[in-house]
């Protein structure tokens, strides 16, 4: 499955990186309303790296994202999961894919109105290969007293966080989240943000977070800032900042 | 192709009207579907409307053109001077006396004996009633004594041409005829041979000859023995016969009779009422249905449209603008149905009035709609759409634009009686899922039940007529009546008659009958029949009780039919009074015994010798049941043909594959069509819930498959909810096909036949193999588009 070695970088850690792409392009329309979303953009994500993507509206965040994680389909270019090549891989792979290794989380939470927090999570690890219990997944949230729970009973904070229980409790090697605060308040924002960072340190997942506030970006190891459909800049932060400090 | 739509949608005017165009697109097949449901239930009023008035009107203006009588007065033999006195009494318009004579037919290439009548026409000028239509060659000339007009359906199925001859007994004595001509006559539109259940071309025909010529041959100069009368407008019929029965009493008379006991036009009234009847059901069963299932249908489809209206509002545009617009969504659909529906219906009513019309060898066809059936089609599709369009846009309108347009919070599952389910945990979330959605929406789940259960249920129900009809022929042919052929004498004869026709080659059992024609009365209730004298251990041809056994008369005592039973209000133990039309008209009464399950035709059976007694005769018979041995029929029927004392034969094999055919293509057609409709309504409806319940949920399967799981899982997901559902409703329809074919068996029997209420296992199957097919189809179709679903769509919006 492995690729080229001259096109996949590793890590300090010899393991091969998370995410690689290259010369990436996503083309959504043709003719006049053609719109390019996406327009070469060269990447590489080390494992276990919480990652911040910035941008302004429109730049192709949520394009990139959601090539990296198999729910649409680059136009053009190379893209590998740990090393392998994911641009040509069938339909039911990507179906796969999903399934065993990425976590979403998305601004609205998308959860299944008709199933209690505990059977959200369910719903996930009934079909994961290597799940934690529903029960620790939403103690890592801080959300286990409320287990029982429908949706429609809880805030919009703690539908956010029962999210992550769900996108954590397959134990994944990615978590992408897209604009996870978008729509809480700084306080339950701030939590939100905590259980990412927990499940960075406890279980290792890489974590892509696409946000609108660039004060987040002090949590992260690495910050990508894209610009036109293409990355303009990449830097890594030195020292990194605890969620709850943030200057929201 | 989504260019030229657009294009469409931009050439409109009006901004609305542009989203009218467009919703509707995007929608078509839905929309479709539902107009198909409106389509099905008026076509059905049409078709049925139509072709029944066109058979109404057409059968009377053939009756009227051709003069067909109101009263028929047969006597034994009448001198024609009587005739100036029929026409004296009061309320006859025009009388035609003239001779009819029984015939026994020898055609080339039929061995079994084809029986009929020959009638007297004027030696000169037309008939003044019964006039026939001649469909080729010409009427027979004066003088000609051999020059016969056959009836069209007989000469057509012996393959005869103008000019053939026929051979035929008359009275013991063979006679050969030139056929110069073939006839249609409103007297035989059923040309069925007396005590007959059922027409047969082959073995039942119809000559008109010379006045002069019949006379010889039937040996009854310067007499007759039927008058055809036409009464006044307006006369009454009852008081015409009571006073021609007076009148003609001394010539014999068994008594007069109007169209009700006219054989041909009993069976055409009997099946033409009978169309009615499904008319008069059908339609409304089937509108109700219809209207119902667009109602609900488009309410769905208008709440999932909740944020659209939200923006209509915060662009300006007034609640009534907005109830407007859904209302002329609804009522586009429902045009097309209208349209459908009338063009299909009309098209089809005069397809099958035309069939009918063939059937019935009417020389011409009358089809118009009446515009009532235009007025009725029009406002039930109004109230079916409209009604429901009405209300969802109101409710849909009282919404202000800001809730309207903010994502509905998530459905509250808590309280719904689907949170116990939590406890069970066997259950896979998915089908959690599926069972608390079903329980969350207790309406959304009673009405895909309801479509689906009403669906088999009128499937099933169209299809018990097949059902009733093979019960009802196997109950008259192979439980009652046994035998293969019934042999009539000309005159009842002594005993000694019976053993010699026994003694005829291939006759394995014979049984004595004895007819009598009688007036039945009870209570101020009349009935004319025939009396049938059998012997009390009859095998071949007995009445049989509702549980199957043969039932038997002791002396002086009667076994009716049901039907009779009724008409004249007795129950067994009751007594009733009887009177003889015949030899010296004896007057008596009897007990009922029994009363007996008689699907087809009606019956009063009794001993044969206490028959005998009360006619005050010996032995006599009328005729014979016969069982034959099948290898030997050619010489039988030789004999038969030849014997002069025998009126006529009837072969029941024949019988009952006429009765088949009668039942398969006069009703059979109609159920044909209407088993079509059901399965549209089917169609129309569960495609419908499918397709809404996708749309309502296209969101969280979106969201299941981002989370990584496969097509075929989320296809449970949608899916299974409508297979439980499908399974709980077919039970359902199928008691409710029950219920509705009960209802049917009550409401369609008639004179000549009673369906009973008897619905095959096969019958539920098949109305839900169709319903599962349909839904399994729509399935399919829906999960062609699961595959499609947008994942990064569904993701932007919260819902
Ligand atoms: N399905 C789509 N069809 C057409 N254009 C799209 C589609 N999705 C995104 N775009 C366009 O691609 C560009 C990038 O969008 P997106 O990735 O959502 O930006 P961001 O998340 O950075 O705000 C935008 O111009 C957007 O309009
Ligand atoms: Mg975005």
């Amino acid at each position: 499955m492995r690729s080229d070695p001259s096109t996949t970088q590793s890590d300090a850690s010899g393991q091969p990186a998370c995410f690689t792409t290259r010369d990436l392009t996503r083309v959504f329309g043709e003719g006049s309303t053609e719109v390019r979303a996406l327009r070469g953009v060269e990447l590489d994500i080390p494992s276990g790296e919480i990652v911040v993507l910035l941008g302004a509206s429109g730049s192709g965040k949520s394009t990139l994202l959601n090539i990296l994680g198999g729910l649409d389909r680059a136009s053009g270019g190379e893209f590998e999961f740990r090393g392998r090549d994911m641009t040509r891989i069938s339909d039911t792979e990507l179906t796969r894919f999903r399934r065993d290794h990425v976590g979403f989380v998305f601004q609205f939470y998308n959860l299944m109105p008709s199933l209690t927090a505990r059977e959200n999570v369910e719903l996930v690890t009934e079909i994961a290969a290597n799940p934690m219990p529903a029960l620790d997944a939403l103690d890592l949230v801080g959300l286990a007293d409320r287990a029982d729970h429908f949706p429609a009973e809880m805030s919009g904070g703690e539908q956010q966080r029962v999210a992550i229980a769900r996108a954590i409790a397959k134990r994944p090697e990615v978590m992408l989240c897209d604009e996870p605060t978008g729509a809480l308040d700084s306080v339950t924002g701030v939590r939100v943000l905590q259980a990412l960072e927990r499940v960075n340190q406890e279980l290792g997942s890489t974590i892509l977070l696409i946000t609108h506030n660039a004060s987040v970006a002090g949590m992260a190891h690495r910050v990508i800032t894209l610009a036109d459909g293409q990355i303009r800049e990449t830097r890594t932060n030195e020292s990194r900042v605890e969620p709850e400090a943030l200057n929201w | 192709m989504s260019r030229s739509r657009l294009d469409i949608a931009a050439a409109l005017p009006a901004r609305l009207d542009r989203k009218l165009v467009r919703d509707l697109l995007a929608i078509r097949l839905q929309a479709l579907a539902i107009a198909l449901v409106v389509a099905a239930g008026v076509a059905v009023l049409v078709v049925s409307a139509g072709m029944l008035d066109s058979l109404r009107e057409t059968r009377s203006a053939y009756y009227d053109r051709y003069r067909f009588a109101d009263v028929w007065a047969p006597v034994v033999r009448a001198p024609d001077s009587i005739a100036a006195d029929i026409h004296q009494l009061d309320g006859v318009a025009q009388i035609q006396t003239r001779v009819r004579q029984p015939v026994l037919f020898d055609m080339p290439g039929l061995s079994a004996p084809a029986s009929g009548v020959f009638l007297s026409v004027p030696e000169t000028g037309l008939p003044t009633v019964n006039r026939i239509h001649l469909t080729e060659g010409r009427r027979p000339r004066e003088g000609q004594r051999d020059e016969i007009v056959l009836l069209d359906g007989f000469a057509r199925a012996h393959g005869l041409a103008i000019g053939d001859s026929v051979t035929a007994t008359i009275r013991g004595g063979r006679e050969t005829f030139r056929v110069v001509g073939f006839a249609l006559s409103p007297e035989f539109v059923y040309a069925i041979a007396p005590g007959q259940l059922v027409p047969d071309d082959r073995l039942f025909g119809v000559g008109w000859m010379g006045r002069d010529a019949l006379e010889q041959a039937a040996d009854s100069a310067g007499a007759f023995n039927e008058a055809a009368l036409i009464l006044q407008p307006g006369a009454n019929e009852r008081a015409v016969i009571d006073a021609l029965d007076r009148l003609l009493a001394p010539w014999g008379a068994p008594g007069a009779y109007g169209r009700e006991d006219h054989i041909s036009d009993a069976f055409v009234s009997s099946e033409i009422n009978q169309l009615g009847t499904m008319a008069s059901l059908l339609p409304p069963v089937f509108l109700l249905v219809a209207a119902f299932l667009v109602n609900v249908v488009l309410t769905r489809l208008i709440a999932m449209e909740r944020a659209q209206i939200g923006l209509l509002k915060a662009f300006g545009y007034h609640s009534r603008d907005v109830v407007w617009h859904y209302t002329k969504f609804a009522l586009v659909i429902g045009a097309v149905g209208l349209a459908i529906g009338v063009g299909g219906g009309s098209w089809l009513g005069r397809q099958m009035a035309g069939m009918y019309v063939e059937y019935y060898h009417f020389p011409f066809l009358l089809f118009e709609l009446p515009a009532s059936v235009y007025a009725a089609s029009l406002g039930v599709t109004l109230l079916a759409v409209g009604g429901g369009a009405v209300l969802a846009g109101l409710r849909a309108a009282r919404l202000s634009p800001a809730e309207a347009m903010r994502p509905s919070p998530p459905p509250d599952y808590s309280r719904a009686l689907g949170a116990a389910i939590a406890r069970w945990k066997r259950f896979d979330q998915q089908s959690r899922m599926i069972l608390r959605h079903t329980l969350r929406w207790p309406a959304r789940a009673a009405f895909t039940m309801a479509g689906v259960a009403i669906s088999v249920g009128l499937l099933a129900s169209s299809m018990y007529f097949l059902d009733a009809t093979r019960a009802m022929i196997d109950a008259h042919f192979y439980l009652s009546n046994r035998q293969d052929v019934t042999v009539s004498l000309v005159e009842p004869r002594p005993r000694a008659a019976l053993h010699a026709i026994a003694r005829m080659p291939g006759v394995l059992t014979a049984e004595p009958v004895r007819y009598a024609p009688a007036r039945l009365r009870h209570a101020g209730h009349e009935e004319r029949m025939a009396l049938t004298g059998a012997p009390a251990e009859a095998r071949l041809s007995r009445m049989i009780d509702s549980d199957g056994n043969p039932v038997t008369a002791p002396p002086g005592s009667i076994v009716l039919s049901r039907d009779i039973a009724a008409s004249l209000g007795v129950e067994p133990g009751d007594r009733i009074e009887v009177e003889i039309t015949e030899g010296n008209r004896p007057v008596f009464e009897l007990a009922i015994a029994n009363v007996a399950t008689t699907l087809i035709g009606s019956g009063a059976i009794m001993e044969i010798g206490d028959l005998n007694r009360l006619l005050g005769e010996d032995a006599l018979i009328s005729g014979a049941w016969l069982r034959v041995d099948p290898e030997r029929t050619d010489a039988l029927y030789t004999q038969l043909k030849a014997a002069p004392a025998i009126a006529e034969v009837s072969l029941q094999n024949e019988a009952r594959e006429q009765f088949e055919t009668l039942m398969d293509e006069g009703m059979g057609t109609s159920i044909y069509i209407y088993t079509i409709f059901a399965g549209m309504i089917a169609v129309g409806v569960v495609y419908n819930s499918v397709r809404i319940s996708f749309s309502e949920r296209e969101h969280e399967l979106a969201v299941l498959r981002v989370l990584g799981f496969t097509r075929g899982e989320v296809a449970y997901v949608l899916l299974g909810e409508i297979a439980l559902l499908t399974l709980i409703a077919l039970p359902l329809g199928c008691l409710m096909g029950a219920g509705l074919a009960w209802y049917f068996a009550q409401a369609m029997s008639s004179d000549l036949f009673r369906l009973p209420f008897i619905i095959n296992p096969a019958t539920f199957g098949y109305s839900a193999l169709v319903v599962l097919i349909v839904a399994l189809s729509s399935g399919l179709m829906v999960r062609a588009r699961l595959n499609r679903l947008d994942m990064v769509a569904a993701l932007k919006t919260g819902d």
